[in-house]
Parts: structure tokens; C-alpha cells; sequence
């Protein structure tokens, strides 16, 4: 049996008396892809915001490609391959071309090399002629693929999307579910928390049912 | 008391460039910009920290500082004087009524300002920024200046109501720098001074400044904001 490439182990996460999981645990293999389905408040996004060490648990021991860690104490460097987006991202106050960038800055990537991966993923996310473009002037389906083309720019082991199709109508989400649909394909291992039943449909995506404080596969 | 004959020679001492007053103009200048240079990091930092970290005793230290927003400057003055004069513990930098006596109690007069606007700037923050910027890659220092960032309007209105407040502050400045002309004398002690000898024209052209100065920082505020895509 191969060694997943991420998993949370003996989880327990609570909201005050609210247990939103008890002893819970969580596997995902390196290249799949995943749909987190679930009930409102059920905990998909507390369990994607846990993995992205955004959000600590009460408990829980954490394994990243053969690395182990406690969710108390996250490790810095995974934070350079695990890259979690927003329901409703946040793109800072600047150009879309800078935002694409922020992230390779980070990783201490030379401008040259910058400049040509986000232009590639301002080409794959449709939005070339956006690149000088404040944030704030864009629609939210163009803000929704802003932030997926930031995240995938990073070339992340482990992409976390959080119900990327939510609040999007028509074409917007058409467009959306289009570059969720080319990730998952891309060999990169995607965890997607969604209600959109299209998503949920995807047959590259293995379904997990987060209910009654546990994550089951839903097939 | 005739107005507009104090008023006209007023703008005659400035148009004249008379080196009193304009040695008057760069000390108040001068003091109140280092003063602001220096406490800004460290405070704008406090500002963020209490903003950002939840701690036994959070909510009194944030009563504590707000509380010195209302301090009279004349007794932050009176306690400098005490630490800096020739007795005080203080004494042997031998700083009273010095310029940078005059700066330390402008840093002491502007600290809580700029405390209490920048927590209140990173408080009011989309508390995305500073997870985005964590899921991206940033070290936790690099996403707390990229959230003061994204707040740099509320930052940067900290700042300026700093530099507000220490410009014209005249109890202080009195206090622990001692009006001594051509040394300490800035906008509001010679003010003070001139208007109690009865000396009218340069009290008024100070102020005249003085209030350029505030209508400089609120236009200069817009301008940014304006700049930065907000109405």
C-alpha cells in the first residue's frame, strides 16, 4: 500500500461544545484529486483551513510527504507546497500581474523566470489583458480566476480550493469550472470543497462525505 | 486689538524670508518629522502585534494606551523634565532644552497615536490578507507588512495624525526644550511667546503655517487615497 502524500490523523476540532471532528482521519495520494461534499457548517472548509495550517485543531497529527507534525505546530516550509484559496479570494490592492507574482517572490524565484510563469498563467486563466488591472475593477468570475491561476502559478504539491464555483453564475462559473477541471487533470493533487453538482460529477475526482465528525469516501 | 494690520505684516515676515521666523518653521519641521521617523516602526509594529495576538491582559493594555491619547502634553513634559534635568536619573545625557529632548517627548506625545490607528487599521482588515498571504508562501513578518500593506491608507493616517498632534504641541515643547530662540523655539512656543509680548505678525504667520501644514496632510491623506482607488 503506498504512503499518502498528505494525511491528518486522530483529528479533534471543536467550536466551543460544537465537535466538528473526533479522532478523524483523512488520506490523500499524491497525483488524485478530491471533492469534499457535505452539509453546511459540516467542516469542509475547517478541515481544508487545518491542512493549509490556517486554522489550528484541539489535536491532531499531520503527515506531508513522510514528514509528521502536529496541527499545533505547522511546518514553515510546508507552506512552499501547500497552497490553499479563499471561497471569496483576496487579491491584494495592486496589479493582477503583481498578485500572480507574490507568491514566486516568496519562493525567491529570479524575475525573469516570474515574468514568464505568470504570463503563462494569465494566458491559462484567460486574463492577459488583465494583468495591469487593479483588482477591484474586476468581475467576480475574473477575481475567482486570478486567484487560481496566483495559486497554480506556484506549481503547489497540494492545491486546496475551497468551493471555487460558489456565488458565480453563467459563463463565470462555466470559466471557473473549466480551470478547476484542467488543475485536477494536470496531475497536481487537488482537494476541492464544493456543492456544485459538476464538480461533484468529475470522475477524476474521488468523492469524501464530511459528515458526523468523520470524512468518508462517498461512492 | 486690530486684525488685518498683524495679518498683512504677517505675510510680509514670510514673503520676506525672514530667518527667524524660517529658523522657527525647520525646527518645528525638523523635530516633529525625526520624532515621527523613529517612533513609527516600533509603534505601527506594537499597533499590529495587539491587533493580531490575543493575550492575558489584551483589553487593559489597549485601555491603557488609548488612555494616553488623552494625556496632557504638558505632563509628559513635566515628567521628561524631571528624568532629563541635572538630578534626574536621566541628567548625565545632559539633553534638556535641547532639539532632541524636544524629540523624545514629541516620540512619547505621537506613540499612543500611532498604536491606537494602526490597531484600529488592522483590526477593521480583511482577515484574508494576512491568510493569503500565509497560504502563499509569505513568513509571518512578510504577511504582516503585507496586511499594513493593504491598510496603508489607515497607516499612513496614523502617521500624519502623529505628525498633527506633535507640530502643534506647545506644553511639552516648553517644558523640556525651554523656547531658547534659534535652538528650541518652534511654531507653537514662539507663538505662545510672541502673542503674550504682544508681537501679533509672527504669531499669525505661524499659525498661518501651522494650518498649512494640517491642510497639507489632509490634502496629501485624499491625494494617496484617491491614488489608491478608494472614494
Amino acid at each position: 500500500m503506498s504512503t499518502p502524500l498528505f494525511s491528518m490523523r486522530r483529528l479533534d476540532k471543536r467550536f466551543g461544545a460544537r465537535v466538528l471532528f473526533a479522532d478523524t482521519r483523512i488520506e490523500f495520494e499524491a497525483g488524485s484529486g478530491y471533492v469534499l461534499t457535505g452539509l453546511n457548517g459540516s467542516g469542509k472548509t475547517t478541515l481544508l483551513r487545518i491542512a493549509a495550517g490556517l486554522e489550528p485543531a484541539q489535536s491532531g497529527q499531520l503527515e506531508f510527504r513522510r514528514q509528521s507534525a502536529t496541527t499545533a505546530k505547522y511546518p514553515e516550509a510546508w507552506r512552499r507546497d501547500i497552497v490553499y484559496v479563499h471561497q471569496q479570494p483576496y487579491l491584494f490592492h495592486t496589479s493582477i500581474e503583481k498578485n500572480l507574482e507574490y507568491g514566486l517572490a516568496r519562493r525567491g524565484i529570479p524575475a525573469a523566470q516570474r515574468n514568464a510563469r505568470v504570463r503563462d498563467a494569465l494566458v491559462w486563466a484567460g486574463l492577459s489583458d488583465k494583468r495591469d488591472v487593479p483588482p477591484h475593477k474586476l468581475s467576480g468570475g475574473e477575481k475567482q480566476r486570478a486567484a487560481l491561476a496566483r495559486a497554480k502559478v506556484l506549481d503547489p504539491v497540494l492545491l486546496l480550493l475551497d468551493e471555487p464555483t460558489a456565488n458565480l453564475d453563467g459563463e463565470a462559473r462555466k470559466q471557473v469550472l473549466e480551470l478547476v477541471t484542467s488543475i485536477c487533470i494536470e496531475n497536481h493533487t487537488v482537494v476541492v470543497a464544493s456543492h456544485d453538482p459538476e464538480i461533484m460529477r468529475l470522475a477524476i475526482l474521488n468523492r469524501l462525505r464530511v459528515t458526523d465528525r468523520r470524512v468518508d469516501h462517498d461512492d | 486689538m486690530e486684525f488685518f494690520g498683524p495679518t498683512g505684516a504677517a505675510f510680509g515676515l514670510l514673503l520676506s524670508g525672514d530667518a527667524d521666523l524660517w529658523r522657527i518653521i525647520f525646527t518645528s519641521l525638523t523635530c516633529s518629522l525625526i520624532a515621527l521617523l523613529l517612533i513609527s516602526p516600533p509603534a505601527i509594529a506594537l499597533g499590529f502585534l495587539i491587533a493580531k495576538i490575543t493575550f492575558p491582559g489584551r483589553r487593559a493594555l489597549v485601555v491603557l494606551i488609548q488612555a494616553l491619547l488623552s494625556f496632557p502634553t504638558v505632563v509628559v513634559g513635566l515628567v521628561l523634565y524631571m528624568l532629563l534635568s541635572r538630578q534626574g536619573p536621566l541628567g548625565f545625557l545632559k539633553l534638556l532644552f535641547t532639539p532632541e529632548a524636544i524629540i523624545i517627548g514629541y516620540m512619547v506625545i505621537a506613540f499612543p497615536v500611532l498604536v491606537v490607528f494602526t490597531l484600529s487599521a488592522v483590526q477593521g482588515a480583511d482577515p484574508r490578507i494576512y491568510e493569503t498571504a500565509r497560504s502563499l508562501g509569505a513568513s509571518p513578518l512578510r504577511a504582516a507588512l503585507t496586511t499594513l500593506f493593504e491598510v496603508r491608507f489607515g497607516v499612513m493616517a496614523a502617521v500624519f495624525n502623529g505628525f498633527g498632534r506633535v507640530v502643534s504641541e506647545v506644553g511639552c515643547a516648553i517644558m523640556v526644550g525651554g523656547n531658547i530662540a534659534g535652538l528650541t523655539r518652534n511654531i507653537p512656543t514662539a507663538i505662545a511667546l510672541e502673542t503674550s509680548k504682544g508681537e501679533f505678525a509672527q504669531g499669525i504667520a505661524l499659525g498661518f503655517v501651522l494650518i498649512a501644514v494640517a491642510i497639507g496632510i489632509n490634502v496629501t491623506l485624499a491625494w494617496m487615497q484617491g491614488r489608491g482607488g478608494l472614494e
